[in-house]
């Protein structure tokens, strides 16, 4: 791959607000819309980020489209109380500001009243690369891990995005779905198992699970190899019945975990999905020993991450032995 | 055996022996409970709410967010009938539906768990929204209200003034907020705790804490358009 001439300012407008998340974006507001039309239990909490996107149904039904401001506090709380009155309220913000802000809010407001929330945060780990760490969130997957009981979507495609919305605004339980603005050629039908995207034999070397937009790298770096390559877009609750199957069928007990947040996310379920038998594992995700000061594109922050097809290739085949 | 109980224990009179229950000894309790009076005042004169229409979606709603030193909460609700009143004797123990803090999934009649400080009232204000969106009137056309207590000493917590910042904004005219002012914020609220309601446009009104016909007064006046604040003036614990 070529690397493109580079100018000092990013090719990418510098709204952060439109760089972030676009296209699943889209498709989220999109959805809402038409959710807020269709279903009145649905209820839009916003703290102004994409208010832009929801002008024509605030007008129409102002009382289900609350901006409350910038302040991420009430914007969870709001959302327990409308969820305490029997509505099922959406609430969405930049991935720091909706989850690490108001994390208490999450234990407190929403999971100890017994109540849920659909929160949809975009900017993912390092969509908005060149606004710096501070609109940045690899740790948000593994907060909400924290608290029982959420379930926690990473689409890899806006068709994806559509569908899970669509599941999960007639339910009750408390959502975390995880926008990106990277996203993989084709979309995976939507399924809470893991999706066998390709088959190894069963001599393989093992298995590689790939979560939303890390598929298609991970399918790059993969494809010399004898392994299993699965597609979670649901992470939580996660199928450790279908990972110890697809791991039984393997050539070796070996599992790469590839997710686009922290490293490591996901590493004990992968132990507890396998704790019948010896087995390897490696976790790929955002690096934890030191915060990546740096700004530049989101495909500079997967290199230097070893997220993009050649670093994951690379890890791959240390870890396989091959 | 439970009417008879009740029946016993439901006068205000009763409630020190009900807060007895729990904490054995009575002789510190004007101080301590600062909040019995407003809360009494509450569910036995003006909150719509009672143990048969507990989960009614027209029912108004009481949030108790200074979730610290609940004992009043309790007997106010075993009072009226929501807590049989031998389940007070537990409290704190493992089995026990009645904690330190209280847990609206255990606690019949409570409404939200809280403890930690500032969710009260950001709880409220969605709760006031939810009512109103949804449109729900009592049979005799009259909307819901939600009432949330807080503490001066709470009021530090930042959640709240988002709400407070909101709540006006958003035209939240069926939320009332309750500052139980017992001077607990080091240091004290410059110009007094209401003049942050005040300033945000909410209706601000002040009563004496033991005074329950003033409380009712101030709880119940009209105040079309805003939200409503009480500052409820205790004296200090210090």
């Amino acid at each position: 791959m070529n690397t493109p001439v580079r100018t000092t300012v990013p090719d990418r407008s510098m709204d952060i607000h439109k760089a972030s998340g676009a296209s699943m974006r889209d498709t989220f507001a999109e959805t809402v819309r038409e959710a807020i039309h269709e279903d009145p239990r649905v209820a839009l909490v916003l703290a102004v980020i994409s208010g832009d996107k929801f002008r024509e149904p605030a007008a129409r039904h102002p009382e289900r489209v609350i901006d409350v401001g910038i302040r991420e506090q009430a914007l969870v709380g709001v959302a327990g109380g409308l969820a305490l009155t029997g509505m099922r309220p959406i609430v969405h913000s930049y991935a720091p500001f909706l989850v690490e802000r108001p994390f208490e809010q999450l234990k407190i407001s929403l999971s100890h009243q017994g109540v849920g929330a659909i929160l949809v945060g975009i900017g993912g780990s390092y969509d908005a690369s060149f606004a710096g760490r501070t609109h940045q969130a690899p740790g948000d997957v593994a907060l909400v891990d924290t608290l029982p009981g959420w379930a926690v979507h990473v689409p890899g495609h806006p068709d994806e995005v559509r569908e899970l919305l669509r599941r999960e605004i007639p339910r009750e339980r408390p959502v975390y779905l995880r926008l990106s603005s990277e996203a993989n050629r084709a979309p995976v039908p939507v399924s809470e198992r893991l999706t066998v995207v390709r088959q190894g034999s069963g001599r393989s070397a093992g298995v590689v699970v790939a979560v939303g937009p890390m598929l298609d790298p991970t399918l790059e770096a993969t494809a010399g190899l004898d392994v299993t390559v699965a597609y979670a877009s649901t992470v939580r609750p996660f199928d450790r019945e279908g990972l110890n199957h697809l791991t039984a069928a393997a050539g070796s007990a070996d599992v790469l975990f590839v997710e686009p947040y922290l490293e490591g996310t996901s590493a004990h379920e992968v132990s507890a999905a396998l704790s019948d038998r010896r087995h390897r594992q490696l976790g790929l995700g955002v690096t934890r020993d030191a915060e990546l000061r740096a700004y530049g594109d989101p495909e500079e922050h997967a290199r230097a991450h070893g997220l993009d097809a050649e670093g994951i290739a690379k890890a791959a085949r240390d870890f396989f032995l091959v | 055996m439970s009417m008879t109980t009740a029946a016993a224990f439901s006068r205000y009179a009763d409630l020190p022996s009900l807060v007895g229950l729990m904490e054995g000894d009575e002789k510190h309790f004007e101080a301590a409970h600062s909040t019995l009076d407003v809360i009494w005042t509450l569910y036995d004169r003006i909150l719509r709410v009672s143990p048969e229409t507990a989960d009614a979606s027209d029912r108004d709603r009481f949030l108790l967010s200074k979730g610290h030193g609940p004992a009043a909460y309790y007997a106010v609700l075993a009072a009226k009938g929501f807590l049989d009143v031998p389940t007070l004797r537990g409290w704190g123990t493992y089995d026990s539906p009645l904690g330190f803090h209280p847990d609206r999934t255990l606690a019949p009649g409570v409404e939200i768990g809280s403890g930690s400080l500032g969710h009260g009232l950001p709880l409220a204000l969605g709760s006031a929204l939810g009512l109103r969106a949804q449109g729900i009137r009592r049979d005799d056309g009259t909307e819901p209200r939600v009432v949330v207590l807080v503490g001066d000493g709470e009021l530090q917590e930042g959640s709240n003034h988002e709400a407070i910042a909101a709540a006006a904004r958003l035209g939240a005219d069926n939320l009332t907020a309750v500052v139980v002012d017992n001077h607990s914020a080091t240091p004290p609220w410059t110009g007094g705790v209401g003049t942050r309601f005040e300033v945000e446009g909410w209706k601000v009104r002040s009563a004496r804490g033991r005074h329950h016909d003033a409380l009712h007064r101030a709880l119940t006046e009209p105040h079309p358009g805003r939200p409503l604040a009480v500052v409820v003036t205790v004296p200090s614990q210090s």
